[in-house]
């Protein structure tokens, strides 16, 4: 497991390790990184403006995938029953789903033509928070299921023999858990907050209402305004690493 | 005496493997009962059931003169602990550790705090309560699953070969803390082991459990007296249950339970129990050829001196004790971790 704390930080890292080798070698990328630098200090209201949203509306979306995933992902851990390595497997799978095809199905049930039209979730970031919401699903369903199981299976035994009825055992499993149920939250965040395939065909990058980190990072850099989509990742990493960080630390504590 | 706990022709499997087989017991108050047997035998699937966290396939369970059911389980749970044999804490510290079974008695804060104090003295571990379970030592964990036990005062404590694998003092003080509880506060009291001098030492009662039924049970002094196979099995090691089926040439093979077989020369088929003497098994760095109809590779996982003898465990998928004189052992240059082959006759392998 202490191996494992890293990983999420050593992919971070050398991501960042990468961008810096192109600022170096690319000159492009060189020019850009500097107004890049100049324009996240300036503190431009535009830049914090986006990061914000990006945040509000990932954010929003882990919230809301919690309220299913921690019942459901507590409920896969702790049973036993026929069918649950299929069902794991199912949310194993769902794992990679391409956020493009989701985001397609999602268009066509919100847009204004479709079933769910009269709901006005097109082009309104609650819209693109549930569509990042259950695209997240599946990942922090099979993570927590994973760290509720990964309690070792005699702690029921004890809980149980100390006195607890089965209900009570599965909440000491559960609190057992907690800091593989946190990782898995942030998870979901980190994959909600980096995705672009729901947000653009939800929000459609409408300024000031749904553009994100990632849609104007795509925007820009198709426009030829490099050195904004530099500062917008350089931000986007940033957040991923310390969110990441902190997870560390906090499940040091948790330890 | 009155009868505190009994099963009644109680069974239980688990897939395949009977644990269980009609098993009959009876529990008087205020005794050390212990439950003798290899691994395997269904010693811990017993005491679980005792603990009302199992449930028996058949057969009924009497605690204190009442039947356990699913409506009085939860109920009953609380008049017995067991103390497992592989020890699990939670991710807290020892004080909450014992707590946790206080709270669901609804244990006054006041008396909690003393008799954290109390049991935590017993064992030996005074002033630990506030460092995490988690990082002590095995020994000192074991001790506060005992404190952790004895702290709900249950009118049973089942104890799951409660100083297996334990440092000396962690385990003599268990040992101790166990006849002190018997003696001062008459808890009644039912331990699996497999070690005889534990047996000899404190308890007055022995039950031997093999291939999950009871094959003997009585007074310890007379069984050790008259009983064949207790006393046999109580200066035996390497003792293996599994399933055999008669092979070519007046010999068997035997599938132990872990996954690996051996042949025998004798022929058995069906649920048997054998044994190899630890002086039986050579032990080599490479595999050789000979007559030995036995090769097994292994890991060495523990080393001990025994004068000019040296004994060793060696994981081989099930654990073997191998014993070698100290110049071969000196000479093999052997460490834990080690890679190493037993091999031993067919004719070595005897039958309980």
């Amino acid at each position: 497991m202490k191996k494992a704390d890293f990983i999420p930080i050593f992919v971070v890292a050398s991501f960042l390790a990468v961008f810096l080798v192109l600022v170096f070698f690319v000159e492009e990328f060189t020019e850009g990184f500097g107004e890049a630098i100049r324009l996240i200090a300036s503190g431009d209201p535009e830049i914090l403006g986006i990061t914000f949203k990006s945040i509000y509306i990932s954010g929003t979306a882990t919230v809301l995938s919690i309220l299913w995933c921690v019942p459901v992902g507590v409920a896969l851990g702790l049973s036993d029953f026929v069918g649950k390595r299929f069902i794991k497997g199912l949310f194993n799978a769902l794992l990679g789903i391409p956020t493009v095809a989701l985001g397609l199905i999602l268009y066509l049930m919100f847009s204004s033509s479709g079933p769910l039209g009269s709901l006005n979730l097109f082009l309104n970031p609650i819209g693109v928070s549930i569509g990042q919401a259950i695209l997240i699903t599946p990942i922090t369903i099979s993570f927590i299921a994973s760290a509720v199981e990964a309690v070792n299976p005699d702690v029921k035994d004890l809980a149980k023999t100390l006195g607890a009825s089965e209900i009570e055992a599965s909440f000491v499993v559960l609190k057992e858990s907690t800091s593989g149920v946190v990782l898995a939250v942030v998870a979901g965040f980190n994959r909600a907050i980096a995705e672009l395939g729901v947000v653009l065909m939800i929000g459609q990058n409408l300024r000031g209402r749904t553009r994100v980190l990632t849609t104007t990072i795509a925007l820009e850099t198709t426009r030829g305004n490099v050195a904004l989509s530099i500062a917008l990742a350089l931000i986007l990493l940033s957040i991923v690493l310390s969110i990441s960080l902190l997870t560390n630390l906090i499940q040091r504590r948790l330890k | 005496m009155s009868v505190l706990a009994e099963l009644k022709h109680v069974s239980k499997s688990y897939g395949q493997i009977k644990a269980l087989d009609d098993v009959t017991l009876k529990i008087r108050k205020g005794e050390i009962f212990t439950v003798i047997g290899p691994n395997g035998s269904g010693k811990t699937t017993l005491l679980k059931i005792l603990a009302c966290i199992e449930d028996p396939d058949s057969g009924e369970v009497h605690i204190n003169g009442e039947r356990i059911e699913d409506r009085n389980r939860d109920r009953a749970k609380l008049n017995t602990t067991l103390v497992f044999q592989k020890t699990t804490m939670f991710s807290m510290p020892v004080y909450n550790n014992i707590t946790y079974g206080l709270k669901l008695r609804n244990i006054p804060e006041k008396q909690v705090g003393e008799r954290i104090k109390k049991v935590l003295k017993m064992v030996e571990l005074e002033g630990y309560e506030n460092r995490l379970a988690k990082k002590l030592s095995g020994g000192e964990q074991q001790r506060v699953s005992l404190a952790r036990a004895l702290a709900l005062d249950t009118s049973i404590l089942l104890l799951d070969e409660p100083t297996a694998n334990l440092d000396p003092k962690s385990a003599s003080i268990i040992e101790e803390v166990i006849r002190q509880i018997n003696r001062q506060k008459s808890t009644t009291i039912l331990m699996a082991t497999h070690n005889i001098f534990q047996v000899e030492q404190t308890a007055e009662k022995a039950a031997l459990l093999m291939n999950g039924k009871i094959v003997e049970i009585g007074a310890v002094d007379k069984m050790l007296e008259k009983s064949k196979s207790l006393s046999k099995f109580a200066r035996l090691e390497n003792i293996f249950s599994g399933t055999s089926e008669i092979f070519e040439e007046g010999t068997s093979r035997v599938k132990l339970d872990g996954g690996i077989a051996i042949e025998t020369a004798f022929q058995r088929s069906g649920r048997i129990t054998v044994f190899i003497r630890p002086e039986d098994i050579i032990l080599s760095k490479n595999r050789f050829e000979s007559s030995a109809r036995n090769v097994i590779m292994g890991k060495v996982v523990e080393i001990s001196d025994q004068g000019s003898l040296v004994r060793l465990k060696v994981d081989a998928g099930r654990e073997f004790i191998s014993q070698i004189t100290k110049r071969s052992f000196v000479e093999m240059s052997l460490n834990i971790g080690s890679r190493v082959f037993l091999t031993f006759k067919a004719s070595s392998v005897c039958l309980i």
